[in-house]
This record gives structure tokens, C-alpha cells and sequence, in this order.
């Protein structure tokens, strides 16, 4: 910076101090954000103040996909209407025999003394875009805090788990979708009842299955469904298919790739869930009954 | 090195355009936070140049007494929170890329249109090289080359900006233009 003027009017501070104030000011907001969790109050404000902004953003887009909408040719409605009433037949089917089985399985537990699973509700929003981040695979979608959607809330389409809610806004929340890095979904195989955990590695189309035993038996085309055990995803949405496995033997874990059951790319429309009632708290305490049950016991009193 | 500062030059133009009102910087800024709101993804994403950094850029090169560290921190923030990054690394890399455009002002636009591109391009690049600094920090992966090509692009935009905002000053067609 050699060409750098000197101030030679009153303009206030030097640049140095100034861009000092300001590399002060973000790296503080860098370290309350990363560590505390502090300042989702002002990411909140300046997410209303963008709402305008994003929404104007977004109008060229969904003006076109009106016009395509619009343009759609009468033989393809044909045959997507022939091919809804028949799945809405079908449908129609399953969720009779449904409710009996939801009845019965109510009786069982009951019988058995089990806890009764929550009723879900769920509200459905649309996928206005997808994040502009390169490192993370996040879509926004339309209802916000205002719509009682939550942090933690699972996102489902018609296939299966897409994700879960990260942030919520005022009228739009932020969905990290399961083929984020950072997102992991506890699995079960459908086959045998194996409990594994699903990774995200980064890109759409691909989910690892990690830390599985090269020699336990998991098979191409093995059907994934969550676990249930997290708290936050219910029990039994399909997650993904296992489509490629590769056992070295040099290796403690085959490394096992799957399918994704569900995507954004798919469809606008999700399914957001309702959080589930919280999990019964850990029964023992890792250092032994004693002290877990002393920490009880001051919690009630 | 000790320089003496000229006086009297317009920032360094060749061409004297009518003073900047405060409106035209704010309209151009804003126009190029929605530009860089559009719902884009795959390569046309990463191909995307940061157009807020570059009108940035512009006014921090061009007027540098019109604006200053706060837009630019603003912006930043506001770019932040539109991606669902970690608050702040664009904040920190706009004030940094605010300083080199308002302390190289001078020397650039004194250069003609390859020779800025050659300056523009590292800044650019220094401007994305802390925002993955940042991840990295807070325990992100290296992305892939490509990452790197929306500097690229922006540097290779530089004249389009130029035009554009310059015309945007332009009150009538100037018939004397080079």
C-alpha cells in the first residue's frame, strides 16, 4: 500500500483505524455466531428487511414457471390426472386399512404399556429457492415462525425426509437438507432392523452410510428409514436406498453409498412436520444410578 | 514512498461526469444485492460473479468519499444472512476489499481498462480467499477449484460495470466520449 494518500483533509478517522473498527466488529460477530448463538436476534431483523428484496428476487423465476404452468399441453394433464385418481384410489385404500391399523396398534401398545407415539400435525410449504451456498445444501421455504414452523421441525415430500428446519425467520425458514456436510440422520434398515446413521457428504444424489462393519450384512437396494431414536425425525420415513457397497478388507467400515429417497429438485411442495413431544431424559447417568438419581431429585424439588 | 497528492482531479476520470448523488450509489447497490438474490444454483451459481462486491468496488474506486466501510459492512451482513452463512465473513471481506479500493483509488484509476482488471482480479480473489479463511476457521472443507471462478468472472465484468454505472451518472448523451 505504498500509493496510499495521506489524509490531507479532516475526513475523520484514518483508513487504517476504520478498517480495523470494522474487521474488530465483524470478527466479533463471527465469534458471538459461531460459538454463542448470539446474534440470531439480528440475523432475524436484517432477514425482515431482505424479505422485500428476496421476494422481488425471486419474481422472474416464478413468473416463468407460470408461464411454462400455463403452456402445458392438454394430453400431459390427461395423463397426469389419469395417473392421480389412480394413486389417489390406491391411497384411498392404504389409509382405510390404516386407520384400523392405527387403532389396533393403539389397543397393542396399551396392552403392552408402551408409550403411545405423538400424533404429528404438519403444514405444507413450498421450496422458494434454493441456498446460494456452495458449501451447504440448504433451500428456504415459504412459512416461517409465523406459521409455527420450528427449529428442528423434519421436512418431508411425497418420497420421504428431505431435511430439517435450521433457522426459522419471520415468514420463510432455512431447510438443511440431509445431503448437507454437516446434517446426520440416525437410519434403520427396513430388512433386518440394523441402526446405522446416514451422513450427508455435500452434493444431491449421494448419502454415506458410515462406521458399518465390513463384514454385517447390508445388501444393494436395502431401504433406509429413520430411526426414531434421535427425537427429532419420526420413526419410519424413508431416507434412502443403499446403491453401492465396497468391502476392503483392509478397512474396519465398508463404505457404503446410498440413493437419497427424496430431493428438492423433485417437487415445490413439503411437507413440514411438528416437533415430536421431547424424549424421556437419559434414565442413568453415565458415572453410575447414584448421582443420576441425586440430579433427579434436585431437578423435581 | 512519499507522494504528493494531486489536486483538483476528478477522481482520476478522464471524463468530468456530473457529482454523484448519495440516491444513485444506494439504487445501484441495491440493485446488485438482488442480482446476487436471484435464485441461481449449480454452475451458473458458481459462475456468478459477486456483483455487490464489485459495485462495491466501483463507488470505494471511483468516489471513495461517498462511501465507506459502513455500506460495504452492511452489505456484507445483509449477504450473509440471505446465504445462512456465518454472520459476518462477508461483512469482514467487503470492509477489507472497501480498504484496498479506497487506498489504491488513486493508482487505479489511473490505469486504463486491462490494466484495472489486473487489480481488480486480486482483490476479488482476496475477498473470497477470507471468506473461505473464514469457513475454514469454523471447520469447513476446501471447495473445489472452481470456487474460485466467480472472482474470474467478476474481474472479467469489470468493464460492464463501468460502463453501466457510469452511465448510470451520465445525465445526456455525451458526444464527446472516447
Amino acid at each position: 500500500m505504498e500509493y496510499a494518500p495521506r489524509p490531507f483533509f479532516k475526513r475523520g478517522p484514518s483508513l487504517i483505524a476504520r478498517l480495523g473498527f470494522f474487521t474488530l466488529l465483524s470478527l466479533i460477530l463471527l465469534y458471538a455466531d459461531a460459538r454463542f448463538h448470539y446474534v440470531e436476534a439480528i440475523r432475524k431483523v436484517i432477514a425482515v428487511v431482505l424479505y422485500p428484496l428476496q421476494e422481488l428476487a425471486d419474481m422472474p423465476g416464478q413468473a416463468a414457471s407460470r408461464v411454462a404452468n400455463f403452456f402445458v399441453s392438454q394430453s400431459y394433464l390427461q395423463r397426469e390426472n389419469d395417473r392421480l385418481s389412480h394413486e389417489n384410489f390406491l391411497h384411498a385404500g392404504q389409509l382405510q386399512s390404516q386407520q384400523a391399523l392405527i387403532a389396533e396398534n393403539r389397543h397393542l401398545r396399551q396392552l403392552m404399556e408402551l408409550h403411545e407415539r405423538a400424533e404429528q400435525t404438519s403444514t405444507v410449504a413450498e421450496i422458494l429457492y434454493v441456498g446460494r451456498d456452495l458449501f451447504s445444501r440448504k433451500v428456504i421455504i415459504d412459512k416461517g415462525s409465523s406459521q409455527d414452523i420450528e427449529e428442528g421441525a423434519a421436512v418431508v415430500d411425497d418420497t420421504g425426509l428431505i431435511g430439517q428446519v435450521t433457522r426459522t425467520f419471520a415468514w420463510t425458514s432455512e431447510v438443511a437438507l440431509i445431503s448437507d456436510r454437516e446434517q446426520v440422520v440416525p437410519v434403520q434398515v427396513v430388512r433386518n432392523g440394523l441402526r446405522a446413521a446416514v451422513f450427508g457428504i455435500g452434493y444431491d444424489g449421494a448419502l454415506d452410510l458410515r462406521f458399518i462393519p465390513v463384514n454385517t450384512e447390508v445388501e444393494n437396494g436395502d431401504v433406509l428409514v429413520t430411526s426414531g431414536i434421535d427425537g427429532v425425525y419420526p420413526a419410519g420415513l424413508p431416507v434412502a436406498v443403499v446403491s453401492s457397497i465396497e468391502r476392503n478388507a483392509a478397512y474396519p467400515f465398508a463404505k457404503i453409498t446410498c440413493t437419497p429417497a427424496a430431493g428438492p429438485n423433485r417437487n415445490r411442495q413439503v411437507l413440514v412436520m411438528s416437533r415430536l413431544a421431547p424424549l424421556p431424559e437419559y434414565p442413568i447417568a453415565p458415572e453410575g444410578k447414584k448421582t443420576g438419581k441425586a440430579r433427579k431429585a434436585r431437578k423435581g424439588g | 514512498m512519499m507522494r504528493s497528492p494531486m489536486f483538483g482531479r476528478l477522481s482520476g476520470s478522464k471524463e468530468i461526469l456530473p457529482p454523484v448523488k448519495p440516491i444513485h450509489i444506494t439504487l445501484t447497490l441495491l440493485a446488485a444485492l438482488m442480482i446476487n438474490l436471484l435464485p441461481l444454483t449449480g454452475w451458473v451459481l458458481a459462475l456468478r460473479p459477486d456483483f455487490v462486491a464489485l459495485v462495491l468496488l466501483y463507488w470505494g474506486i471511483h468516489q471513495p468519499r461517498m462511501i465507506g466501510f459502513l455500506p460495504a459492512w452492511l452489505l456484507g451482513l445483509a449477504i450473509d444472512v440471505a446465504d445462512g452463512s456465518l454472520l459476518g465473513q462477508h461483512a469482514l471481506a467487503y470492509s477489507v476489499m472497501m480498504f484496498a479500493a479506497i487506498a489504491l483509488h488513486r493508482r487505479v484509476s489511473m490505469f486504463d481498462m486491462r490494466h484495472q482488471i489486473l487489480h481488480i482480479l486480486p482483490i476479488l480473489l482476496i475477498m473470497q480467499l477470507i471468506v473461505l479463511g473464514v469457513r475454514g476457521a469454523a471447520g469447513a472443507e476446501f471447495p473445489r477449484w472452481w470456487y474460485f471462478l466467480a472472482s474470474i468472472t467478476g474481474a472479467l465484468l469489470w468493464p460492464v460495470t463501468d460502463l453501466l454505472l457510469k452511465g448510470a451518472l451520465r445525465k445526456r448523451p455525451d458526444p464527446d466520449e472516447a
